[in-house]
């Protein structure tokens, strides 16, 4: 494609949403794009993941050969262990979701509403995957970001003033980052605020691309 | 009584009955009782309720009792991976019934634990929420779900003792543990049965009283997403 890419890949994107990392924090990262996060933590600095089928802890990718078919993550990919891992059951696994117990979320999202409401579970009539673990990391985790492409493939804002496809969760989302920049909402607002553009995007770009009443200044 | 059944059929004879509920251990394909799938299907019992997180994928797991029709309703929480699944369900053959992962894990941990509901923030202000009862709790809303319980379940675990005392490997063990507790009647599928006294009492994940009937049996345990990393 010829069309002039400006702003942020998807690994840039995971790039910037590890500096929201902080030393000691235990962390769930979504399949797709949060997944490679893990790629990005800063070194020296100790961040747990959580993955919700049961592990946490979670090391990298293994060794071809050294695959164990026992140990995957959410996404269902082969990964391996640290020496501080742990394993647990389902019901464990939520009672640090839903608990409380986990500092930050980073997940996927086909919608985000301006007041942090999020929709990535389906598209009533075609697609009908399931929420899987997503409505309880929104519920129940302290902090949650929202890594998502600005817009969907015929151009149009994906930041809406009210997500169109049923929600996920309700006020949920306190950050947003997506390819044209990044967006923070204070817990107590019901607007986010426009706290970084990509390289190369303008904030006029942003503007005719969020459908959103975001804060500019 | 003898737990100890010599095949995966026998372990299964005289369970099965159409239109039963049936919980099935497994994170994807991880951690699913391969052998006692293939024996329930063999079993021909329809219109089965099927609880579990996932449905397997086509051919495989609980994909080969949707290919016979076998399922009549599946409860889980993601069901992507598996065309025939989405076929039937589009096509108003198969009745779905999504819950959160967690929820999920929780009601069917209820369900054995002998609470038979629970409030939680889950799904608060979607779907999920309608018809079910609201309720605040210091100023924040929560809305209840029922225990589930099932008239088998149908799990995975390393290895077992002929007690039924059984420990899980890595992210294989999920929703077993709870299952094992939700069912009526409980079958393990293990990799490998030890002489009881062998397994040490305090790395024991499930104890013996929530197994029935255990079986040791041979497993493909196929690999959804193979992803390596290269050596430097």
């Amino acid at each position: 494609m010829a069309d002039l890419k400006t702003g942020w890949t998807r690994d840039e994107m995971a790039a910037r949403a590890a500096q929201e990392l902080e030393d000691g924090f235990y962390v769930n990262l979504g399949i797709g794009i949060p997944t490679l996060v893990a790629n990005h933590i800063p070194d020296g600095m100790d961040v747990t993941l959580q993955s919700e089928n049961g592990m946490l802890g979670m090391g990298p990718f293994p060794y071809a050969g050294e695959e164990d078919a026992d140990l995957i993550n959410a996404g269902k990919q082969t990964i391996t262990t640290l020496p501080k891992s742990s394993f647990f059951d389902s019901a464990t696994s939520f009672a640090m979701i839903r608990g409380g117990h986990i500092d930050l979320s980073i997940l996927g999202a086909m919608e985000v509403a301006e007041n942090g409401d999020i929709a990535n579970w389906m598209i009533p009539g075609k697609m009908v995957k399931g929420m899987g673990g997503a409505m309880d990391l929104v519920a129940g985790v302290k902090r949650c970001i929202a890594l998502f492409d600005h817009t969907n493939k015929r151009g149009e804002s994906k930041f809406l003033k009210a997500c169109t496809l049923p929600l996920t969760g309700k006020s949920c989302i306190h950050m947003v980052i997506t390819d044209l920049g990044v967006f923070d909402r204070a817990s107590g607002q019901n607007r986010f605020r426009l706290r970084e553009l990509a390289p190369g995007v303008t904030l006029d770009e942003v503007k005719a691309k969020t459908e959103a009443d975001v804060i500019y200044e | 009584m003898g737990k100890v059944y010599g095949s995966a059929a026998q372990a299964l004879n005289g369970l099965y009955h159409d239109g039963m509920t049936v919980m099935s251990g497994g994170f994807g394909l991880c951690g699913i009782a391969e052998n006692l799938i293939a024996a329930l299907r063999d079993s021909g019992a329809k219109n089965l309720t099927v609880i579990s997180n996932n449905a397997g994928v086509d051919g495989f797991g609980l994909g080969q009792l949707l290919e016979t029709r076998q399922i009549k309703k599946m409860v889980s929480s993601y069901v992507g991976e598996n065309k025939e699944f989405e076929r039937q369900y589009l096509g108003g053959e198969l009745e779905l019934e999504f819950n959160p992962q967690g929820t999920l894990a929780e009601r069917i941990r209820a369900g054995g634990a002998g609470i038979p509901g629970f409030y939680t923030k889950t799904g608060v202000g979607t779907l999920i929420a309608e018809g079910k009862e609201h309720k605040d709790f210091d100023g924040e809303t929560y809305i209840m779900e029922t225990g589930l319980k099932a008239d088998l379940s149908i799990i995975k675990a390393w290895k077992g003792d002929a007690e039924g005392n059984l420990i899980f490997k890595a992210t294989a063990r999920n929703f077993s543990p709870m299952m094992a507790m939700a069912g009526k009647v409980t079958v393990a599928e293990v990799d490998e049965i030890v002489p009881t006294g062998t397994l040490d009492p305090n790395f024991i994940h499930t104890p013996g009283i929530f197994v029935q009937r255990i079986v040791e049996a041979k497993c493909e345990k196929r690999i959804e997403q193979l992803t390596v990393r290269e050596r430097a």
